[in-house]
C-alpha cells in the first residue's frame, strides 16, 4: 500500500515536472497573445447537429434512454396535446422557464411528429461558452446558441432560417431561469419571430419541474447557507411529478405590434398556470377578474411579498387555495 | 485569421524551447536569453484555381510577348524546357505545378496544330531525373505522350552534338547552350521560383548552358561578388546571367518565360508543427513532435532519409506571369518577397541554424558532408537581402550530423572531391585552380553524368563556391553534433552542445555575443537594414 503511494506520488511528481513538450509551452513573454479564436458561443457551427445521421442519432438516444429516464425522474401530466393535433408545422413553443430539465421535459413530453423535428434556442453565454457544452446540448437537443442579454440580428436570422426550413423552435422568452418559480417578464424573441416568420406561437407552462433540479442559491442570487437545506438542493436531481400544458397556437394579428404579442403570449401562459391546479374554465374566469383584456396584467407574477410568502403561494395547494387568486 | 508576417521573437524566461532540425531528425534546444528567432510569414492564400490563372497568364503576357496561342502555328518547332527536381523543396503534393503549366501549353499547341515539340528538363549539370521523379513533374498524361517517342529529353551539358555556340558576350562570356532549345522557333521555358535565386535570365542561361558557359559565373570569384545571390541586382552570378541572357535573346532565341511562385505551406498535415511556432504548439502538435522526433533518433538514418523523402509538401500556385523574361521575373520577385520577406534590424554575432534534410542536391538521395557546408553557408547564410545577418568575422553555428556518406550514384565526384580536394585545401580559389578541371572534364564523371544519374563532375566544386561569399565573411563556424572528423574536414569546428559551440564561439566574437537563430524551413529571406 504504502510502495503505491509511493509510486503515485513519483508519478505526480513527474508530471507536475514535466516541462515543454510533455507540457504545454509557455508564451513568451514579449508575444501578445491573440485573441482565442471564437469557434464557440454565437460563432459555434452548429449545422452538423440537423444532418441526418446526427438526428437519427439524437432520435434514439432520446426515444431510448432521454424519454424514459425523463418518465422515471419526472412522471408528466400532459393536458392540451389536441391542440398540435391540427396545427400546422413548423411552431414556436414558448415556455416558462424554472429549472435546466425544463428543455430535456418539454422535448420528451411533445409528440413524436414534433419532438424529432425541433430546435431549442439555448443562452449563447451559457449552453455555447465551452467546445464540449457546445457539441453536447447541439447533439443532445439539438439547441442552437442566441444571445440572451441584447438584442442580436444573427441570433433572430438563424432561428428564423430554421423555422423557414420547417424546423419547430422551443423558446424560452424569460431568457433565463426564473429564481423562485414565478414567471419574469417575457422579451419579445418568440413574438418577433413569429411575426417574422408568419409561424403560430404554441404557448406551453411546465409546473413542478424546480423540483425535479432547482437553480441553486447560488445561480438564483441568493446568498448560500442560511439552514442550508436551499444550498445543499441546489443543483441535485430529485423525483418529483410534473405537468406540461400547451395552449391553444396563437398568432399576432396584423396589426399587432411584437411588444404587444409578447404580452398575449405570456398572459396565455399565465392562464395555462392557473390551469395546473384548476380547470380551463376556472382559469379563464380567474385571469378575467384579474385583467379583463389579455395583456401583461394577467401575468404570472405572484405577490409583493417576502421570498417565503412567495414560494409558499406558488406551491399551495388547490384545496387550500379556495378562490383566491394571486395577486390577492 | 488573416496571414501573419514574419517574426522575430526575442528569447525571454518565458520561452519555450525552440524547434532546431539536425538533419534527418530534429529536437529542441534552449537558446540563451536574448537571443532573437526568425520566424518565416505564414503562407500566402494559394491561387483558388490553379489552371484558370496559368490560362490567364499565358493570354495576357508582360512585357514584349504576344498571347502563347499567337505565337504557335502550324509546321513550327516548339521546344518546352522546365526546371528540373531541385525545385521545389520539399517535392509538392500532385499535381506538380510544372505539370499545371506545361498541360497548358500543350492544349493550346494542340489547339494550334504544333506537331513538333519537345520536352527537355532544364538539368544544367545536375543528376538526370528518374522516370519515377519526371512523372510526378509532368503527370502521367505528358509522360506518356512524349517520352515513348524520345521527345521527353534531359539536357545533356556534355553533348557536342546538342550544344550550340551562341557567341560571346562584352565581359568575353561563352554562351553555349542546348541546340534544340536554341534553335526552335520558340524557346517556353517553365519556372519554379522557390526562391528569389531562382529564374529570370538564369533559368536558360544556366539551366540549358554546358560547362564551357557555366564556368563563367560559377567559380569562386562570382559567388565572392555576389552579396547575396538572393538578391538579383547584388548578384554577380546574376549580372553574368543576365548578360548572357540578353545576348541569347539578340542571337534570335525567342523565349517565352512562364514563371511560378509558391507559397511557403512547407509540411503536410502530419508535420505542421514544424512550421508552427512552438508557444502555438497544441497538445497534438506535441503529441506529434514526440512521436516523431523519437521515432526519427532511434531509426537508422537511411529509413528516417526514406520517410522524410517520401513527404509531399502542399506548396500552392501564389502567382503565375508569362511573357517576356525580365518582365515577367521582376514581377516573380515581387511575389517571392511578398512571401518571403522578414525585416530584421542589424546584424547579429552568432547565427544559428539547424540544418534539414534536404537541399536542392539531395532529393531521393543522402546530403553528403559539402552539400551540409553548401545548405548551410551557400543557401542559409545568403537568405538576405542588404547586409548578411551575421556581422564580418561573426560566427555560423549549425547543427547537422554531418556523416560522411555519399550517394555512389548521385554523387560520384562528392566522395573524391572529399578525399582528394578538402585534404588538401578548403579554399575555393585554390581549388578553382589546382582542381576544378581535372574532375570537370574527367570522362569517366562524364560518363556517369551522361549516362546515369551522376552530377556532374565538377558539380562537387560549384557546391563549395557556393559558400565562398560566408567563408570569407565569417570567423569561425561551427556544427554541433557533426562527425568531428568530416566537419574538420570540411574547415570547420565541431561541438558536441549548444553550450560548448557558444564558448567556442566567444573566443572569435568575445563574451556576450548576440545571437540570431534561423527558424527555417519555411524558407524566408531576412531584409536586414
Amino acid at each position: 500500500m504504502a510502495g503505491a503511494r509511493l509510486r503515485a506520488d513519483r508519478l505526480a511528481s513527474t508530471v507536475r515536472a514535466a516541462r515543454f513538450p510533455l507540457a504545454a509551452p509557455t508564451w513568451p513573454t514579449s508575444v501578445e497573445r491573440p485573441d482565442p479564436e471564437r469557434k464557440v458561443g454565437l460563432d459555434y457551427d452548429h449545422e452538423w447537429s440537423r444532418r441526418y445521421p446526427v438526428r437519427l442519432a439524437r432520435a434514439v438516444v432520446m426515444d431510448n434512454l432521454t424519454r424514459p429516464a425523463a418518465r422515471l425522474v419526472a412522471p408528466a401530466t400532459v393536458r392540451g396535446l389536441e391542440h398540435l393535433g391540427h396545427v400546422e408545422r413548423p411552431v414556436i413553443f414558448a415556455a416558462n422557464h424554472a429549472s435546466h430539465v425544463d428543455t430535456p421535459l418539454l422535448l420528451t413530453n411533445l409528440p413524436v411528429e414534433f419532438r424529432h423535428r425541433t430546435v431549442v434556442a439555448a443562452a449563447s453565454d451559457y449552453f455555447f461558452d465551452r467546445t464540449w457544452k457546445s457539441i453536447l446540448w447541439s447533439f443532445a437537443l439539438a439547441a442552437i446558441p442566441i444571445e440572451r442579454s441584447k438584442v442580436n440580428r444573427r441570433s433572430a436570422d438563424t432561428a428564423a432560417e430554421l423555422i423557414e426550413d420547417g424546423w419547430n423552435l422551443v423558446i424560452f422568452p424569460e431568457g433565463g431561469r426564473s429564481p423562485d418559480g414565478w414567471t419574469q417578464p417575457f422579451r419579445g424573441g418568440a413574438a418577433y419571430l413569429a411575426r417574422r416568420t408568419g409561424r403560430p406561437v404554441v404557448p406551453v407552462y411546465l409546473h413542478g419541474t424546480r423540483h425535479v433540479l432547482p437553480k441553486s442559491a447560488e445561480s438564483a442570487g441568493r446568498p448560500p447557507g442560511g439552514s442550508g437545506s436551499e444550498s445543499g438542493r441546489g443543483g441535485r436531481l430529485r423525483r418529483s411529478p410534473i405537468a406540461v400544458l400547451f395552449g391553444p397556437p396563437m398568432r399576432p394579428d396584423s396589426d399587432e405590434s411584437a411588444h404587444r404579442f409578447s404580452a398575449r403570449v405570456e398572459a396565455a401562459v399565465a392562464t395555462l398556470a392557473r390551469e395546473v391546479h384548476s380547470d380551463w374554465w376556472q382559469a379563464r374566469r380567474a385571469v378575467s377578474a384579474v385583467a379583463p383584456v389579455p395583456g401583461a396584467e394577467r401575468a404570472h407574477r405572484g405577490p409583493e411579498a417576502s421570498p417565503w410568502r412567495r414560494a409558499w403561494a406558488l406551491d399551495e395547494p388547490p384545496e387550500r387555495r379556495g378562490d383566491k387568486e394571486w395577486p390577492a | 485569421m488573416s496571414r501573419r508576417p514574419g517574426f522575430v521573437l526575442e528569447v525571454d524566461r518565458s520561452t519555450p524551447p525552440t524547434l532546431v532540425w539536425r538533419g534527418e531528425a530534429f529536437g529542441l534546444e534552449t537558446l540563451p536569453e536574448g537571443s532573437r528567432v526568425i520566424y518565416a510569414p505564414e503562407p500566402v492564400q494559394a491561387i483558388e484555381d490553379p489552371y484558370q490563372a496559368i490560362r490567364h497568364a499565358l493570354l495576357h503576357p508582360v512585357g514584349d510577348r504576344d498571347p502563347l496561342p499567337a505565337l504557335l502555328r502550324p509546321g513550327m518547332q516548339l521546344t518546352i524546357c522546365f526546371d528540373d527536381v531541385s525545385l521545389p523543396l520539399p517535392p509538392m503534393e500532385a499535381p506538380d505545378i510544372r505539370q499545371m503549366v506545361i498541360e497548358t501549353v500543350l492544349d493550346m499547341a494542340a489547339e494550334a496544330g504544333v506537331d513538333d515539340v519537345v520536352l527537355v528538363a532544364a538539368l544544367a549539370l545536375h543528376r538526370r531525373m528518374t522516370e519515377e521523379e519526371l512523372r510526378h513533374a509532368l503527370g502521367d498524361r505528358v509522360y506518356d505522350a512524349f517520352a515513348p517517342h524520345g521527345l521527353l529529353t534531359q539536357h545533356d551539358a556534355e553533348d557536342p552534338d546538342n550544344l550550340l555556340f551562341i557567341g560571346q558576350t562584352a565581359d568575353g562570356e561563352e554562351v553555349e547552350i542546348n541546340k534544340r532549345a536554341a534553335t526552335s522557333d520558340l524557346l517556353v521555358y517553365v519556372n519554379i521560383n522557390l526562391v528569389a535565386m531562382d529564374g529570370g535570365h538564369k533559368s536558360v542561361a544556366t539551366g540549358l548552358a554546358s560547362y564551357r558557359s557555366l564556368r563563367h559565373h560559377h567559380n569562386p570569384h562570382t559567388m565572392l561578388h555576389s552579396k547575396s545571390f538572393m538578391d538579383q541586382p547584388s548578384s554577380e552570378l546574376h549580372s553574368s546571367n543576365w548578360r548572357m541572357g540578353r545576348l541569347i535573346a539578340e542571337s534570335g532565341v525567342k523565349v517565352f518565360q512562364i514563371e511560378t511562385t509558391l507559397n511557403n505551406d512547407t509540411f503536410p498535415t502530419a508535420f505542421q508543427f514544424l512550421q508552427r511556432r512552438e508557444w502555438e504548439w497544441s497538445l497534438s502538435d506535441r503529441a506529434k513532435y514526440l512521436g516523431t522526433s523519437k521515432a526519427l533518433s532511434k531509426v537508422p538514418p537511411r529509413l528516417a532519409r526514406q520517410v522524410l523523402h517520401g513527404m509531399r509538401s502542399p506548396h500552392a500556385l501564389t502567382s503565375v506571369q508569362a511573357g517576356e523574361v525580365e518582365a515577367v521575373h521582376a514581377l516573380t520577385l515581387e511575389h517571392v518577397w511578398a512571401q518571403q520577406g522578414v525585416g530584421i534590424e542589424g546584424q547579429t554575432d552568432i547565427l544559428t541554424m539547424g540544418l534539414p534534410y534536404i537541399c536542392p542536391y539531395n532529393v531521393n538521395s543522402i546530403m553528403n558532408p559539402i552539400l551540409v557546408a553548401c545548405l548551410g553557408l551557400g543557401y542559409f547564410f545568403n537568405m538576405y537581402r542588404g547586409k548578411p545577418l551575421v556581422r564580418e568575422g561573426g560566427v555560423v553555428i549549425m547543427w547537422h550530423p554531418t556523416r560522411p556518406e555519399f550517394h555512389p550514384g548521385h554523387h560520384p565526384s562528392y566522395i573524391d572531391f572529399y578525399e582528394q580536394v578538402l585534404t588538401e585545401t578548403v579554399d575555393p580559389a585554390r581549388m578553382h585552380k589546382e582542381f576544378e578541371e581535372s574532375f570537370a572534364t574527367d570522362p569517366w564523371y562524364v560518363h556517369l553524368y551522361r549516362t546515369g544519374h551522376a552530377y556532374h563532375g565538377v558539380h562537387p566544386f560549384y557546391m563549395w563556391y557556393w559558400c565562398a561569399h560566408a567563408l570569407a565573411h565569417l570567423g569561425r563556424v561551427i556544427v554541433v553534433g557533426g562527425d568531428a572528423k568530416a566537419v574538420r574536414r570540411l574547415g570547420f569546428s565541431p561541438a558536441s552542445s549548444l553550450d560548448d559551440a557558444l564558448e567556442m564561439a566567444t573566443d572569435v566574437v568575445g563574451p556576450s555575443p548576440t545571437l540570431t537563430h534561423l527558424h527555417n524551413p519555411p524558407l524566408f529571406m531576412a531584409d536586414v537594414r
